[in-house]
């Protein structure tokens, strides 16, 4: 230190050590807080995530412990997206659908045409959550959708009926749109309007979309449809996007046609 | 504490506040001001980034060469917003959730910046402490005003309690759509630097020019 005093102030190695100190002691402080902090961070993330399958399957509320509540209702599986089928190896508790779309070994590339979600990328598996009644029966199944709206990607979970094609309800936990107008994603009276919203039509396809204005009581096709946001257009494409993606034949089709068939419900 | 501390401490209220007199900062406090609980988040995020940048600016204020010192007070002031971001993530993950990126836009908030190379390069670290505190209570204080306004008139609740039932929910209040919307907060900083400036006339700007009156004998 002796030296650093006697140095030219003005020099070029002072400035440098001068630079590098700052440098090391700030690196230290930022690694040391992140490495720290770190467990804490994946905990809340991952209480967030089980409170907002809880909310969307309508066991959540106040007051309720989100953990225990989880552990006991929800069961966590892997489905392989292609085949519609559990992967047996991959523990739901670690798998890490967001990690797996990044990693070109574990998820696949999708052509622009075929992406109206504007993912690009997509894992091979998903995971799935489903809640059984006391008889065993699947009762209700939550699946992660996302997908991108006007400047964000919106990360949701929506609720069917064991029919595979009833929504029970929506919800969007994370998402960067529009305050008061995009945004109103998140309203819970938004959310409401897709309860008992039909998926898919006569021929399997899928219908369900987020339409221009509100859906009233004589609006022909109701069923398939859900009002729009007024003042987010794009948000409103997004969202139907993703249900267009995630229903069809690359997203969760497959899985939901077994579950219905009855091939893996038991499972 | 002495006199000067107090006078550090308090100055930045209503005498030089970074926002109604200094008119910087504006950025966050038109963005996150939708809710109270942000807004508070926001106010302890910004007072102890300030306060700690603000001291250790101050404490090596005397090494720092004066070529790179801007770059120095960056970094200094970049360490601290992210690790206040890991601890708001850690401590309070739904509100940092909401405020996502305007934490880490506290490093270009010009207030930090200005009272490093106002105040901290010049003054000892326990002043340049105690000033970063200050500023930050008078940021806070107009945060808080904003925000209190913009949540009671726009969603008709106070800290997420509802103070003024809805009509979407059997009530007779129809929100403000406006006060959710960024402009409104100009709106009510504008209201509030006019009362503070009726009240301490000192604060009024005179005009940098005046008009010349013409009267008519001079035409012809």
């Amino acid at each position: 230190m002796a030296g650093l005093f006697n140095m030219n102030r003005n020099g070029v190695a002072y400035v440098v050590t001068v630079a590098v100190g700052v440098c090391l002691v700030c690196s230290v402080l930022v690694s040391a807080a992140a490495v720290y902090l770190k467990p804490l961070q994946t905990q809340n993330a991952k209480a967030d995530r089980r409170q907002n399958i809880l909310a969307v399957a309508e066991l959540g509320g106040p007051g309720v412990d989100v953990n225990a509540v989880f552990e006991e209702r929800i069961e966590a599986r892997v489905v392989n997206l292609e085949t519609g089928e559990y992967v047996p190896d991959l523990e739901a508790t670690n798998f890490d659908q967001r990690e797996a779309a990044k990693d070109p070994s574990t998820s696949t590339k999708i052509p622009p045409s075929d992406d109206p979600a504007g993912i690009k990328r997509r894992a091979n598996h998903a995971e799935v959550y489903l809640v059984r009644d006391d008889q065993g029966e699947i009762e209700t199944l939550v699946l992660p959708i996302h997908g991108y709206g006007l400047w964000s990607q919106m990360y949701g979970f929506i609720a069917l009926a064991p029919d595979g094609e009833t929504v029970k309800g929506i919800n969007y936990f994370e998402q960067g749109e529009t305050p008061g107008l995009g945004a109103e994603i998140t309203n819970p009276k938004w959310q409401q309007v897709w309860e008992g919203k039909k998926i898919y039509d006569e021929n399997g396809e899928v219908q369900l979309r987020v339409i221009k204005g509100n859906v009233g009581s004589d609006t022909p096709d109701a069923e398939h449809k859900v009002d729009g946001l007024s003042g987010a257009t794009l948000t409103s494409r997004g969202v139907s996007g993703t249900i267009e993606y995630w229903f069809g034949p690359r997203g969760f089709k497959p899985f939901l046609r077994n579950i219905t068939d009855g091939q893996i419900g038991k499972g | 504490m002495s006199n000067q501390a107090v006078k550090v401490v308090t100055d930045p209220l209503f005498n030089n506040n970074p926002i109604a007199l200094q008119i910087l900062g504006i950025c966050s406090a038109l963005a996150v001001t939708t809710q109270l609980a942000t807004s508070l988040l926001m106010c302890l995020a910004l007072t102890s980034v300030l306060a700690c940048s603000n001291a250790a600016i101050s404490m090596i204020r005397n090494q720092i060469p004066s070529s790179i010192r801007i770059i120095v007070q960056m970094t200094i002031i970049a360490s601290l917003v992210i690790v206040v971001d890991q601890v708001m993530k850690a401590f309070a993950y739904d509100l940092a959730k909401q405020l996502s990126v305007f934490v880490g836009l506290i490093i270009t908030n010009c207030i930090v910046m200005g009272r490093a190379e106002a105040f901290a390069m010049k003054e000892p670290p326990g002043m340049s402490f105690l000033d970063g505190i200050g500023n930050g209570l008078g940021y806070s204080l107009i945060l808080i005003v904003v925000g209190s306004i913009r949540e009671l008139f726009g969603s008709g609740s106070l800290l997420g309690y509802q103070i003024l039932p809805l009509v979407s929910q059997g009530g007779w209040y129809e929100p403000l759509g406006l006060m959710l919307l960024p402009p409104s907060a100009f709106f009510i900083i504008g209201f509030f630097i006019w009362a503070l400036r009726s009240w301490k006339t000192d604060q009024v700007e005179h005009a940098d020019y005046q008009i010349h009156q013409v009267h008519r004998t001079e035409v012809v």
